[in-house]
């Protein structure tokens, strides 16, 4: 398992390989479709991503005590964000996109010119991931997005995943998905 | 405890606590993958947080799906769509359950997740004087429920016939097709023949089966068993990363059809089957 800490540099993460498996450490930002439509049309993003990570995820969150509490944070379906995360990770400098699913090859070649993975968490795993936030130091757009699509800044301990897409081109998710229908040919 | 109480019980121990044979399934499958790999990485993930989930009685997973309840008919007047509702309601409010009912129309939320058609409530007929009756829950997520396919046979691109020959490749290319989407390793439910609507109930109604069951007819049990190592030979593994697990169990059950049709329909369900049966005196 390899311990990754915000800020992440270019080096540690052109040192991961696809199937490698990571604990995350420190500031998360989550975002999905309504930031980054905001994005695309020009909007001033609210946080820095540079050297950061954006996790694809639409929390359940009450509030307490003045703050804010994370009851389930799993992740979501990237592919949607497909159309808006080249440019995303160009402009931003985001080393780390966590989510669920996987994304096209374009994004895999911006991944691989500009120092970024995909991770992919475990979906389902709703309970554990909440654990892991062991802070909810803020939030921004919550009232133009609400609280599912706002950007909601988590500093995290041991957050698990595995790198599905890494900066060199490889991709787990084809690789599994062109092994699988190689087999099936053969079963069929 | 009144009723809308035991039920909205129900609720929370199917939302926060896997069935006992589903977890040792994960626990062998564990077992089985090579240690240090991103499939073994994911199950002891799931495992650690099943575990998780019922120490702190909160969901397993964030979307607590579609309710479907099964009813002995011994309870019908005991056990009413308004008590049933109105235990949803509670468990929402509690937070057992995600506000998760969307009217298809409007797009608004049904922020007690009650509306005409939800929860799903089937009455089972289940013999007259019976003394209590069993109130069966099943939850399924919409990740997995959009891996759900349904063939028409013969289907001449996978070279599949109207025989248990063209059933097993429709469901080995169910699998292939639903990659890790589905939140792999999935469980299957079957049916072979009915109509396009009880095709998929049936199909959804296996899952209600322990994994350790096996079906009665000689010929589908042994194509469960078949089609379940040939599955996990498709290397797909936990999440789609790659690994030996695809899927935990696979469960068939054949339904009359017309002459017109053969409908082979497959129900994906995630890792996270939450399933529970409750007694109930009538």
């Amino acid at each position: 398992m390899t311990e990754l800490r915000y800020p992440f540099t270019e080096e540690s993460i052109r040192g991961l390989k696809a199937g490698d498996a990571v604990s995350i450490s420190g500031r998360i930002y989550t975002g999905r479709d309504k930031l980054h439509k905001y994005f695309a049309d020009g909007g001033k993003l609210p946080v820095d991503f540079e050297d950061g990570s954006l996790y694809h995820c639409g929390p359940v969150i009450v509030s307490e005590k003045g703050g804010y509490k994370v009851v389930a944070a799993g992740p979501t379906t990237s592919v949607r964000e497909n159309p808006y995360e080249p440019e995303f990770i160009a402009k931003t400098g985001v080393r780390l996109i966590i989510g669920k699913g996987g994304m096209d090859d374009v994004t895999l070649e911006a991944m691989r010119k500009h120092g970024c993975v995909y991770i992919q968490a475990v979906g389902g795993a709703a309970a554990l991931s909440a654990a892991s936030v062991k802070a909810v130091a803020g939030v921004s757009l919550l009232k133009e997005f609400g609280a599912a699509e706002a950007v909601w800044h988590f500093d995290v301990e041991g957050f698990c995943g595995v790198v599905a897409m890494d900066s060199h081109g490889g991709n787990l998710f084809a690789d599994v998905a062109k092994s699988s229908a190689k087999r099936l040919s053969e079963l069929i | 405890m009144g009723i809308v109480e035991r039920i909205a019980a129900l609720i929370c121990e199917t939302s926060t606590s896997i069935p006992e044979d589903v977890e040792s399934a994960l626990r062998r499958a564990l077992r089985r993958e090579v240690k240090s790999s991103s499939a073994a990485m994911v199950l002891k993930t799931i495992l650690d947080n099943v575990k998780l989930a019922r120490e702190k009685a909160t969901p397993l997973c964030q979307d607590t799906g579609t309710l479907t309840f099964f009813v002995d008919s011994s309870l019908r007047k005991k056990v009413t769509p308004e008590k049933i509702k109105a235990a949803v309601a509670l468990a929402t409010d509690k937070g057992w359950l995600r506000k998760n009912t969307i009217d298809s129309i409007s797009g608004r939320s049904y922020d007690d997740n009650c509306a005409d058609g939800a929860p799903v409530v089937h009455y089972v007929e289940c013999g007259k004087g019976r003394r209590s009756g069993s109130v069966t829950l099943i939850m399924k997520g919409g990740g997995s429920e959009n891996m759900s396919r349904q063939y028409s046979l013969p289907d001449s691109y996978l070279g599949a016939g109207r025989d248990l020959a063209g059933v097993r490749k429709c469901i080995l290319d169910a699998v292939v097709k639903a990659q890790g989407y589905g939140c792999a390793p999935g469980i299957l439910g079957v049916c072979i023949g009915g109509d396009r609507a009880t095709g998929y109930e049936v199909a959804k109604e296996q899952l209600l089966r322990s994994l350790d069951d096996k079906a009665e007819d000689k010929s589908l049990s042994a194509l469960e068993s078949k089609i379940l190592v040939e599955a996990n030979s498709l290397g797909i593994g936990p999440m789609g990363l790659g690994g030996k697990t695809t899927l935990l169990g696979l469960k068939i059950a054949a339904r009359p059809r017309v002459p017109a049709s053969f409908f082979v329909t497959i129900a994906y369900m995630c890792w996270a089957l939450r399933r529970r049966t409750i007694e109930v005196p009538v």
